[in-house]
Order: C-alpha cells, then sequence, then structure tokens
C-alpha cells in the first residue's frame, strides 16, 4: 500500500505527539504508525526519526529488532501462526498450509493485492487452546479448518476485525487447580492498608518471614531485591512487572492479567510504597495486545476508587501510577535488563551486569524488576502474613507455584501446586496417561524423562517458570528438539558471538540428524558446542538455550541413535543443495535438478521414513499432509 | 595486610584499583588476556566472549567484570582455551575468512588471537554468507565478510569522531553491519583515514586502499611476537604494522 506523503507525516506526527515526542516511548510510537500503515516505510521512519528527534539509525534499529514491526510491505491482515511445538502437536502446520492455499499466499509473502499475509510467529502463549495465532496482534484460539474457511472470507471481504464471530477470539483461563494464590479471596487494597498500618520495615519483615523467591525462573529471593531497591540511593525509582512470558509453553501470566489483575496492581503498588516509587510499568508481550484495554480500564477503575493515583487511600505523599508498555515480539526482552532497554524505547540488548537494575535500571534510577506471579503473591503476603505462606511448600522454596501445563493430556490448563510436588502427580492430576517425556521450564529448562517422574518442582531439584509440556508416547521427542532449536536461532539477540553463532549451529546440527544425515560425530559437536554456549554467552537465552538438546541427548539417547547414519563422520556438505543454484539458474526444474524446495524434502523424508521403523513424527505428518 | 587490593590470576597476585575490571588491571600488570572487542581506549562492550575467565568458579567476561579483592581468577586453563577456541571457530564459520589471501594476515588481530588459542582449522560447518564489499570510499576499502561484529569502529564513530558512521542492524544471526547512509555505502558519509573508526578493527574488515602487502611473510606484525607480547593491532605502532598513528 502507498500512503500519500502528507497523510504519512499528518499520521506519524499524530501518533508522536500523543506520546509527548518522547525517545522512551519509540517502540509504543512505531507500533502504533505500524498499526495505521502496516508497515514501516523508509518514509514512516523518517518522519518517525525527525519527530522524536532521533537518528534514522536508533528508529532503524528498533524497527528491526523487534519481529512484529515489519520493514517490510505486509498486508492489511497480518496473520501468524503460533508455532509452538504444542501448536504443532495440533496439528498447525497442516492449517497454516490450507489457509496459505485458500487465501493463494505464500508463507511470509504479502498477497499481490496487499490485503494479507499469513507466516509464523514463536509460542503465543495459547498452548492450552490451540492451534493459535495471531490476527493483526490480536489472538485468535482453538483454530480448525472451518474458522480458517470463514476467516479467508473474511479477508477477501476486507471485513473488519470488530465484525468477525467474537468467539475466534476468545481466550478461556482453564483454570484447574486452585491453591492459595487463586482459590482465596482478596479485598483490593488490603495489601495496601497493610502497608499503610504497619509501615514498610514490617512488610519487608513478613516478606523475608515468607521465604518467597521469584517466580520468574530464577528464583531470586523477593526480600532481598526490594530491600537492595530500597536502601539504593536516589529519589526516583520504578517498579517494573515483567508480563513478557516468552518461555514457550508458558501462560499463566496471561491467566493472571486477564482474571487477577487487582492482585498483580496492587502487588507492585505495595513494592512502590515499600521501596519509595512513584511509576510502576507492566511490560506486556506483543502476543497479549488484547489484553491492553481490559488492563487500562482495571487501572482506571483503581484510580477512581483511590488505590491508585494521587494520595492513595487518603494517604497524603502515597502516590503511585502504572503504565503499561508493550512489546514487539522478543523473547529476549523477558531478561531483566533487555525488559529495560526495550522499556526505554530501544532495542533489546541485555546490559552488562553488574551493575544491576536495583540500582542502575529504568533511566538508570534504582528498578525493582519482578514476574506478574511474583507481584500478585506479595500483594497476599502483605495481607495475610509471611508465616501463612510459608507454611505451604518446601524448606527451600516456599508457597505454591503455577504451572502452565500443555501437550498431550486431557485437561491443560493452569495448575496451582505448593512447591514440591512430583512431576508424576502433575501428570495424573492433567490427564496424561501416556507421558515419555516432559518439557519442564519451557526449552531452556530441563527435559524429564519417564525414569525421573518422582522428582520434584521446586527450585532445589526441578526450577520452573511454568512450563510444562507434555509429550505422549507416540510423539518424536526430537520434533521437540527441533522446535526449541529453531526457537533459538529465531530469538537470539545476536550481539554476543556464542549465541548469536551457536545457536545457528546447533540447530543446522539438530535438523541434520533430525533428516537423517547424522552421525556419532555430530552428537559429540553438540555436546561441545553446548558447553561453549552455556560458558561463554552474555546473557540467559544463549546459557539455557543448549539446555533441551544435551538433556535429550542423556534422556532419550534413542531417540537421537536410531535416526543416525552408520558411519561416525557424516560431512555437512551438500553436493545437491550446493548446485541448486547453478541448476536453477539454468532452467532446470527436473527431478534430477534435486533442488532443495519443501517438496524435495518431503519426498526425502517420505523416503527415509519407509526405510526404517521410525513412528510417524508430528513434524512429517504436518508435512506430509501439506504435500501438494 | 597491607592497603593494596589484589587478587589472584592464575595463581599470581594482581594488584588493581577500585572501578578497575579485570582486564584493565591484568594489563596493567603485563598479563595477557587474549580479547577482541576490548580496546582500551573504549568502554567496554563483552559481546565478543573471547576474554572470559573464571572468577571464583564462575565464567565471566574479564573486561566487563568488575576486579575485587580475594577473587581468585583462571585464565590460561585447558577448559577455557577451549571454549576460547570454540568462539573463535565460530567467528570464522560465521564470516568468510580467507587468511592465507588476505592483505591484513599477520598483522590481523583475530588471526593472532585464533593461533594464541590454539585454533588451526574450524570444525563447524561454514556459513558462507553473501556479503558484498564496499569499495565506494576513496581511500578505505570495507569487506563485511571479515566483520565480527565487535562494534568498535561503531563505538569509535559515534562516540569519538562524532561521526555516527557505521551501526548494527537487525538481530540475531542476522545482524549485521550498515553504512548510516541512505545508499549504505562508505562513499557517500565524511568517514576519513585520519578517523579513530579507521585505526580500530581488529580484523581485516576496514582497509586502506593504495597500500597492501607491505611486509614480506616473517616480517609482519604478528609474525615477529606473539599477541601476547604485541597485545592490540590498534594500539602497536603504524610503523610496526600496527594501526597506532604516530
Ligand atoms: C532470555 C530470558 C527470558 C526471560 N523471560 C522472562 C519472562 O518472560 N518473564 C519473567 O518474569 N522473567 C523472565 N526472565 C527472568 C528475568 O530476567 C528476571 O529474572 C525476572 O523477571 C525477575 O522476576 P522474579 O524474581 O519475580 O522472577 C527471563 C530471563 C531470560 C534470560
Ligand atoms: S546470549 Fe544471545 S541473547 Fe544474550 S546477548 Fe548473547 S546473543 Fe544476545
Ligand atoms: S568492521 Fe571491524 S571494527 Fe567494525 S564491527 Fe566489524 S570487526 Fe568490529
Ligand atoms: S574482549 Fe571481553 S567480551 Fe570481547
Ligand atoms: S587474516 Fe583474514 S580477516 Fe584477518
Amino acid at each position: 500500500m502507498s500512503v500519500e506523503p502528507s497523510t504519512l507525516g499528518q499520521t506519524v506526527s499524530e501518533i508522536v505527539q500523543r506520546h509527548g515526542n518522547l525517545p522512551t516511548r519509540l517502540l509504543q510510537i512505531l507500533r502504533e504508525v505500524q498499526d495505521s500503515l502496516t508497515w514501516l516505510s523508509p518514509e514512516a521512519m523518517d518522519a518517525v526519526a525527525k519527530e522524536v528527534g532521533l537518528s534514522l539509525d536508533k528508529v532503524r534499529r528498533v524497527a528491526e529488532f523487534y519481529s512484529f514491526l515489519y520493514t517490510t510491505p505486509r498486508g492489511s491482515y497480518d496473520i501468524l501462526f503460533s508455532d509452538n511445538i504444542t501448536d504443532r502437536m495440533l496439528g498447525n502446520r497442516q492449517l497454516l498450509h490450507y489457509l496459505c492455499d485458500k487465501l493463494k499466499v505464500s508463507i511470509g509473502q504479502p498477497r499481490a493485492d496487499g490485503r494479507v499475509t499469513v507466516g509464523v510467529t514463536s509460542c503465543t502463549g495459547m498452548c492450552d487452546q490451540g492451534p493459535a495465532a495471531l490476527v493483526n496482534g490480536y489472538a485468535l484460539t482453538s483454530l480448525d479448518k472451518p474458522r480458517l474457511d470463514r476467516i479467508a472470507a473474511l479477508v477477501n471481504q476486507l471485513a473488519p476485525l470488530s465484525e468477525w464471530p467474537q468467539e475466534y477470539f476468545e481466550v478461556t483461563t482453564n483454570i484447574r487447580r486452585a491453591d492459595i494464590l487463586l482459590g482465596r479471596h482478596f479485598a483490593d487494597g488490603a495489601a495496601l492498608r497493610a502497608v499503610l498500618k504497619r509501615g514498610p520495615d514490617a512488610m519487608l519483615e513478613e516478606l523475608v518471614k515468607s521465604g518467597l523467591r521469584g517466580q520468574g525462573g530464577a528464583g531470586f529471593k523477593l526480600a532481598l531485591k526490594w530491600i537492595s531497591c530500597r536502601k539504593a540511593p536516589g529519589a526516583v525509582k520504578y517498579v517494573v512487572c515483567n508480563a513478557d512470558e516468552g518461555e514457550p509453553g508458558t501462560f499463566k501470566d496471561r491467566v493472571l492479567m486477564q482474571e487477577y489483575a487487582d492482585l498483580v496492581f496492587e502487588g507492585m503498588t505495595l513494592c512502590g510504597r515499600v521501596i519509595g516509587a512513584r511509576q510502576g510499568f507492566v511490560y506486556l508481550r506483543g502476543e497479549y495486545r488484547y489484553l491492553l484495554e481490559p488492563l487500562k480500564a482495571t487501572l482506571q477503575r483503581r484510580r477512581e476508587i483511590g488505590l491508585l493515583g494521587k494520595n492513595i487511600l487518603g494517604e497524603p505523599g502515597f502516590d503511585f501510577d502504572i503504565d503499561i508498555h508493550l512489546g514487539a515480539g522478543a523473547y529476549v526482552c523477558g531478561e531483566e535488563s533487555a525488559l529495560i532497554e526495550s522499556l526505554e524505547g530501544k532495542h533489546g540488548v541485555p546490559r552488562i551486569r553488574p551493575p544491576f537494575p536495583t540500582t542502575h535500571g529504568y533511566l538508570n534510577k534504582p528498578t525493582v524488576v519482578n514476574n506478574v506471579e511474583t507481584f500478585a503473591v506479595t500483594a497476599k503476603i502483605a495481607a495475610e502474613g509471611g508465616a501463612w505462606f510459608a507454611s505451604r511448600g518446601t524448606l527451600e522454596s516456599k508457597g505454591t507455584k503455577l504451572l502452565s501445563v500443555s501437550g498431550d493430556c486431557e485437561r491443560p490448563g493452569i495448575y496451582e501446586y505448593p512447591f514440591g510436588v512430583t512431576v508424576r502427580r502433575v501428570l495424573e492430576d492433567c490427564g496424561a496417561r501416556d507421558a515419555q517425556g516432559v518439557q519442564m521450564a519451557g526449552p531452556a529448562g530441563h527435559t524429564i524423562s519417564s525414569k525421573q517422574y518422582d522428582r520434584r518442582i521446586c527450585f532445589d531439584d526441578l526450577s520452573t517458570g511454568g512450563s510444562f509440556m507434555v509429550f505422549a508416547k507416540h510423539r518424536d521427542i526430537l520434533d521437540g528438539m527441533r522446535n526449541f532449536a529453531h526457537f533459538f536461532v529465531h530469538e537470539s539477540c545476536g550481539f554476543c558471538t556464542p549465541c548469536r553463532v551457536g545457536t545457528s549451529l546447533l540447530c543446522d546440527l539438530v535438523d541434520k540428524v533430525h533428516t537423517g544425515h547424522g552421525a556419532r560425530a555430530d552428537l559429540d559437536e553438540m555436546r561441545r558446542l553446548g558447553r561453549i554456549m552455556k560458558a561463554g554467552s552474555h546473557c540467559g537465552l544463549g546459557q539455557t538455550a543448549p539446555n533441551s538438546v544435551l538433556d535429550s541427548l542423556d534422556q532419550f539417547p534413542e531417540a537421537w541413535t536410531r535416526r543416525l547414519r552408520s558411519t561416525s563422520y557424516e560431512p555437512a556438505f551438500d553436493l545437491d543443495a550446493s548446485l541448486g543454484e547453478a541448476r536453477r539458474l539454468s532452467g532446470r526444474d527436473d527431478p534430477g535438478a534435486h533442488l532443495p524446495d519443501e517438496y524435495s524434502a518431503m519426498v526425502r523424508l517420505a523416503g527415509l521414513l519407509t526405510e526404517r521403523e521410525a513412528p510417524l513424527s508430528d513434524d512429517e505428518r504436518n508435512l506430509l499432509g501439506a504435500l501438494p | 595486610m597491607s592497603g593494596e587490593l589484589s587478587f589472584t590470576l592464575d595463581n599470581q597476585p594482581v594488584p588493581f584499583q577500585d572501578g578497575q575490571t579485570i582486564m584493565e588491571a591484568a594489563r596493567a600488570a603485563g598479563v595477557y588476556i587474549p580479547h577482541l572487542c576490548f580496546n582500551p581506549d573504549f568502554a567496554p562492550h563483552g559481546s565478543c566472549r573471547v576474554c572470559l575467565v573464571k572468577v571464583n568458579g564462575r565464567t565471566q567476561a574479564s573486561c566487563t567484570t568488575p576486579a575485587m579483592a580475594g577473587q581468585v581468577v583462571q585464565s590460561e586453563t585447558e577448559e577455557l582455551r577451549d571454549i576460547r577456541r570454540g568462539i573463535l571457530e565460530m567467528m570464522f564459520v560465521e564470516g568468510n575468512h580467507i587468511c592465507p589471501a588476505c592483505e591484513k594476515s599477520g598483522a590481523c588481530q583475530l588471526q593472532a588471537v585464533a593461533y594464541y588459542v590454539g585454533m588451526l582449522a574450524s570444525p563447524f560447518t561454514y556459513f558462507y554468507p553473501r556479503r558484498a564489499l564496499d569499495a565506494s570510499h576513496p581511500d578505505v576499502v570495507i569487506d563485511f565478510n571479515r566483520c565480527i561484529l565487535c562494534e568498535l569502529c561503531v563505538r569509535a564513530s559515534r562516540d569519538m569522531d562524532g561521526k555516527n558512521v557505521f551501526a548494527v542492524q537487525n538481530r540475531g544471526i542476522q545482524a549485521h553491519l550498515v553504512i548510516n547512509t541512505p545508499s549504505g555505502k562508505l562513499g557517500a558519509t565524511t568517514f576519513s583515514i585520519t578517523d579513530k573508526a579507521a585505526q580500530v578493527c581488529p580484523t581485516g574488515a576496514i582497509m586502506m586502499k593504495n597500500q597492501g602487502y607491505g611486509s614480506p611473510i616473517g616480517l609482519r606484525l604478528y609474525d615477529r611476537e606473539s599477541v601476547k607480547i604485541v597485545g592490540d593491532v590498534a594500539q602497536a605502532p603504524e610503523s610496526a604494522g600496527g594501526r597506532r598513528h604516530e
């Protein structure tokens, strides 16, 4: 679509002014400009740069970094299929090809009339109600062929999203098991009344007593973080709620933001009072765009009843407000220092640490960053006391944990358990009767086989941010490993060598073995790569990216070895691939040309499958289902 | 105890001043820790990861880790050598490095560090990326094939030359160096060979035109002495084949 220069300038200028021309709003500005213009053309970026007063390369840096921002044209309807392994288990690839056929588009390419693009994206956090997708940033759930038929028709009729059937956008919370966090009633304002009555120091004492540790995965002692931020010099401090929830298979923060937002906001306000901050931010992942308006309404309601804003609960000087920033498709922005960079409007490369956010966070001011669930729990602790919370859980891991259960089970959804629950118990409760393994804590976590089902979910054994993806016996574990390896390639920020290059090398090796071209030496090379990435990467993304491959080599060796060629070494050099370009240039398209397109990949896979008795994997089934 | 702060590096005491990193303290004490994105004239960057050491048992980048009294730092261990070698191997497969034909060969810090950590060839699969060469500038040619994304030129041009000629764009394995002009060409910028940014590249990515292969094999900067003694190409005098203008 081409836009008249004058309208472009006006659109940009209005948006930038609405954001007060602030560079810290750059990411929000670019999101909105794109919403109006469908993509960020060089002219649009130039206009933004001039209006905000930044150099063009800075604007481009942001636009090129986030996967939901486009610097090449997109359709007016932008449909992105969630491509987590759980979506794949539910047949998303077949649906993707089905929709592309219906709409006559190829993946990632806008249709000639500029009306629609169809592509894929990392997990959108709808694993319990997939296959899922996003349309212009809004979540679509429980997709099937009839829905896609209808969607294709709506796109071709140019129907605005407001006229689409609203049940397509319905996101259910699927709370299957509630304990002290989800189950007990909470009276709005209870935590704030408690802190006003007893003072910040008494609250910190309760938090120390509670033993609460960060629920985002790393398990940092909460009270320690708040105390060091309270102590940090400086009059201006910030509270940041990490609602980026990018770890594939995790969706508990989505449920909290949808159903328990008051609890989360109350925890943030409590934190503001304790550390002496007046401003809070929620960093909400772009995939949860649909929650923005409801959350803004909740904030407004809290202001109206005196729980937010100036003189909270009538206490002079108790001022605190919360602003919501949307992410734009970057898993690394869940890392707290990358998140802060992103909040400042920049691209999300993790900072050098130390210094840590508690002393040098947002705009270099002392900042507490906590997970959504952590803030919700603090509000409960303030109201009910630390001892009450500590009565649950284990010695090292107090309280409860929300698990996001998905994959092969009868009852996917949210399960709240006291820390220390065994994997076996969770599998029984969710109705996973023939699980051969579980991917715990997401692709960056632990790959568990049935030998380990008596291990406990807690910081001293299986630590987790909450992702719990079940693999039934008929699944191929390597489908998961391949999906995860591609995820990390896509999500590496590219700053440091071991992660930038290592994720690609590891992914190529996994692909090589998965397609039956691997040899023993490749498995050894994976282990060495994994060691280098873990030890050498700048941030947690690269340090944990090889975990699933390394774990599965130990836990599911046969899943790897049965795919190996019998030789000990197999060159990565592929003669046909190397000749492909010459053959294409010379106009050959006969089968003997071995052009490396998806078709020949499928033919090769099909041949491979008949050769050995390996069960049909989902990737293969998906690919085969999409055969022309 | 005397008032002097110190930590141990491979069992040798290294004194330091408050605020110094392990790398800075080691350099001041004359102890070499291999590095590429670190340059003493710039704030640490922490991206290449070649300078990894073990600090009290944890692997960390020595160029970004503050020195602290009593730290036990290990650098020249077989485990760390293997990790550093692996990182160098990654750099060589990510770009296109044709050392035997490269004009920078022998005076290239990347190559010298690779030799230092014992890397001779990479077991990893080469990416063979397609990156165009930019010879639009009258005095300088930039060969993106040899760029390791250390961002020294970016930092030098932005922070010292005040020109902001270079930038990194995109993310992940797509990250790459660009020239900040609409055409993307170096010739369209005010870049000059006297810029700091023209002196800092640790590889053969930014090369002077109208000269080349000046020193015979055997007499090139790193032929004469190991990088351990010579140090950074950007610090060595130009007369010796380094980059520093005297
Ligand atoms: C690559 C990466 C992604 C992360 N993503 C998230 C996330 O989505 N949500 C989250 O709460 N923490 C995430 N974290 C952890 C945060 O850096 C940080 O530890 C956390 O927000 C602190 O909150 P907590 O102590 O309440 O858990 C991530 C870390 C890394 C390295
Ligand atoms: S580890 Fe990966 S994500 Fe982290 S800084 Fe390095 S390249 Fe970026
Ligand atoms: S051109 Fe040289 S100095 Fe610039 S980023 Fe690349 S390797 Fe570093
Ligand atoms: S020299 Fe320390 S990370 Fe590059
Ligand atoms: S020797 Fe080729 S780039 Fe250094």
